[in-house]
């Protein structure tokens, strides 16, 4: 079914993880989200798959750790409050390498906030909310579309670095409607085989899944391990996009919504003849570093757009590493940046607007 | 010469990192025999605990998961449900079980999952130093009820068989000890049977819940233990078959 049909992220999120293999869903009801565990409560059933309505997001994120262990392609979604209860289950993921998604379709914090979208948990998300040495690979899509096309990538990537991988959408792109083509496509990565799978000890020895290791310097060792695993993610699954960088004043970087907006805002200033391009992380962690630092060589000013009083905007700054100065706007708590007030920034910036006072922020 | 007493297959041929006359090593050894007895070492899973069985998969020979915290009854519900021909148990402490994992045994009995729970009340936390469990008796003293416990101050001893066997998903629930042979066969009974229903696709959880004895932390020899299972645990936690 190749044609496009109009649907909301959050639907479209769950049919996509039905398309890429899901072989069973737990969730807890939290707001902007419900959509996909309902849809999912019919959906999955139909397909002889599993749907189970959790207790709370401790246990959904433990009945994904175990399906997970037996070899299924597990995933869970929630929202921010939720997806905190969940970091305890992504950490033991992690230690135990096995792979899961998880869908966190943000909205207000800190506390039970609002349900406004909003970014800001991108610190919980690059920097490990949970305890302990480890690495989650975050996608950030910025439109129904690509809601749809991360869901295939992130179980496989989950499959192929045996990890958590977070979707980190909001609470526009969970409920907007957008036209999208959503069909099954085969995978073109080579997946290595669950020869660690928990099915049973028939005919061959017992496997363990663990995450406990008491011996002297073992430890640091399976660190070590995931280490190495993880500056495979850094080297080969950086993904982001580029616009209108040609002979750029100023780089716009942003994510998610907020780059739809900061693309718009682009438009508008270059119709001015204020040169701004926009660079798009697509993976947050991986960052785009490499891309943003040679960007700096390049580029004088760099103004980071997010949802939130500036988190991402911390790694756009160890990007650049000095060679760029590094403004910030940012709308936090259910405020969305406008696209006047970025032109305005971008006006000022690049010396066509009112000079270099009251420019932005600096952070 | 004849064979009276020899090591079950499913254990490994090991010595336990348990204290002298805890009662894990029992209860393994009783988990084991009824894996081995029904034939279904190929096809369980095994879910250890956080508390001083953490280990199991270490002695008992299946393939195993170590969990979180009071999370086994999550991670067994995510494994049943996408292998419904796998047998997967549980095995859990009272802090474990009744405290931070409240929710998660609950729920599991609530939904009906079809799991074997193993639940071991030993009244206290072993692992983290002989603390109060949910389960601690009135007036045992432990390193966080120094005065010994009080039902004002702290409660009273909480009864989670009684409370499991009221759920209608819940279909067997038994109260065992290990407190001399009788106690230990009864035991054995149980936990078979509680494997048994699940084999045959019984429609609801079943729990044994063994009352266990911790020298260590109860501060007294292996004997003195086994007998206040017997003279005073089993006034307030009363052994036999709640359900089913
Ligand atoms: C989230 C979390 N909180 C606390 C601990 C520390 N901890 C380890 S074992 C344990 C108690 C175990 O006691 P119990 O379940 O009664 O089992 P026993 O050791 O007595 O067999 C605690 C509190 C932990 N590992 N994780």
């Amino acid at each position: 079914m190749s044609e496009r049909v109009l649907m909301c992220g959050n639907k479209a999120l769950a049919e996509a993880a039905i398309l890429a293999g899901c072989d069973a869903y737990f969730g807890y009801p939290i707001t902007p989200q419900n959509e996909i565990p309902a849809y999912m409560s019919r959906r999955m059933p139909e397909e002889g798959r599993v749907f189970v309505q959790s207790e709370s997001e401790l246990a959904a994120i433990s009945m994904v750790f175990g399906a997970s262990a037996t070899g299924k392609r597990a995933m869970t979604t929630s929202s921010s409050p939720g997806i905190s209860l969940m970091q305890e289950g992504i950490s033991y993921l992690a230690g135990a390498e096995l792979p899961a998604v998880v869908v966190n379709v943000m909205r207000g914090g800190p506390g039970l906030g609002n349900i406004a979208p909003s970014q800001s948990d991108y610190f919980q998300a690059t920097r490990g909310g949970g305890h302990g040495d480890y690495r989650t690979i975050v996608l950030a899509p910025s439109t129904v579309q690509e809601m749809v096309d991360f869901m295939p990538l992130a179980f496989d990537l989950a499959d192929q670095y045996t990890m958590t991988v977070l979707v980190l959408a909001d609470g526009i792109l969970g409920q907007m409607m957008e036209p999208v083509v959503l069909e099954k496509k085969q995978s073109k990565r080579k997946l290595p085989p669950k020869d660690w799978a928990l099915t049973g000890a028939n005919g061959r020895k017992q496997h363990i899944v663990r995450s406990l290791w008491l011996a002297d310097g073992r430890l640091e060792e399976q660190n070590r391990k995931l280490q190495t695993k993880y500056e495979q993610v850094l080297k080969n699954e950086v993904l982001f996009e580029d616009y209108r960088l040609e002979g750029a004043e100023v780089v716009v970087v942003a994510y998610g919504v907020a780059a739809r907006i900061a693309r718009s805002a682009v438009d508008s200033a270059r119709e001015e003849g204020i040169a701004a391009g926009l660079i798009r992380p697509i993976t947050l962690w991986p960052f785009p570093t490499e891309r943003i630092g040679k960007a700096a060589d390049k580029y004088g000013l760099f103004l980071a757009v997010e949802m939130n009083m500036g988190q991402m905007v911390e790694d756009v700054r160890l990007a650049v590493e000095g060679k760029a100065s590094v403004l910030f706007h940012g709308r936090s708590g259910g405020g969305v940046p406008a696209v006047e007030d970025i032109v305005g920034i971008l006006r000022q910036a690049s010396g066509s607007g009112g000079g270099e006072k009251g420019v932005g922020k600096r952070k | 010469m004849k064979t009276v007493f020899a090591r079950t297959a499913v254990l490994k041929d090991c010595s336990t990192h348990y204290c002298p006359g805890c009662g894990h090593g029992i209860a393994h050894r009783l988990v084991a025999e009824a894996i081995d007895e029904l034939g279904i070492q190929g096809r369980t899973i095994g879910i250890a605990p956080v508390g001083c069985s953490v280990l199991l998969y270490d002695y008992i020979d299946v393939d195993c998961i170590e969990v979180a915290h009071g999370r086994a009854p999550a991670v067994a519900t995510g494994m049943k449900r996408t292998n419904p021909d796998k047998i997967v148990f549980s095995y859990q402490g009272d802090g474990d079980l009744a405290s931070i994992g409240a929710a998660e045994i609950l729920h599991a009995g609530h939904r009906g999952e079809q799991l074997t729970v193993i639940f071991i009340n030993n009244a206290v936390y072993g692992m983290t130093g002989g603390q109060m469990a949910p389960t601690t008796m009135l007036n045992q003293v432990t390193t966080t009820s120094p005065k010994g416990r009080s039902a004002v101050e702290q409660g009273y001893p909480l009864q989670v068989s009684e409370v499991m066997a009221v759920l209608p998903g819940v279909v067997y629930v038994e109260r065992t000890a290990l407190d001399g042979g009788a106690g230990v066969r009864k035991t054995k009974k149980a936990i078979k049977h509680a494997f048994e229903l699940q084999v045959e696709g019984a429609p609801g959880l079943a729990l044994v819940e063994v009352l266990s004895p911790c020298p260590t932390y109860w501060r007294m020899p292996p004997a003195k233990a086994m007998k206040r299972i017997r003279e005073e645990m089993s006034k307030f936690f009363p052994v036999g078959r709640l359900k089913g």
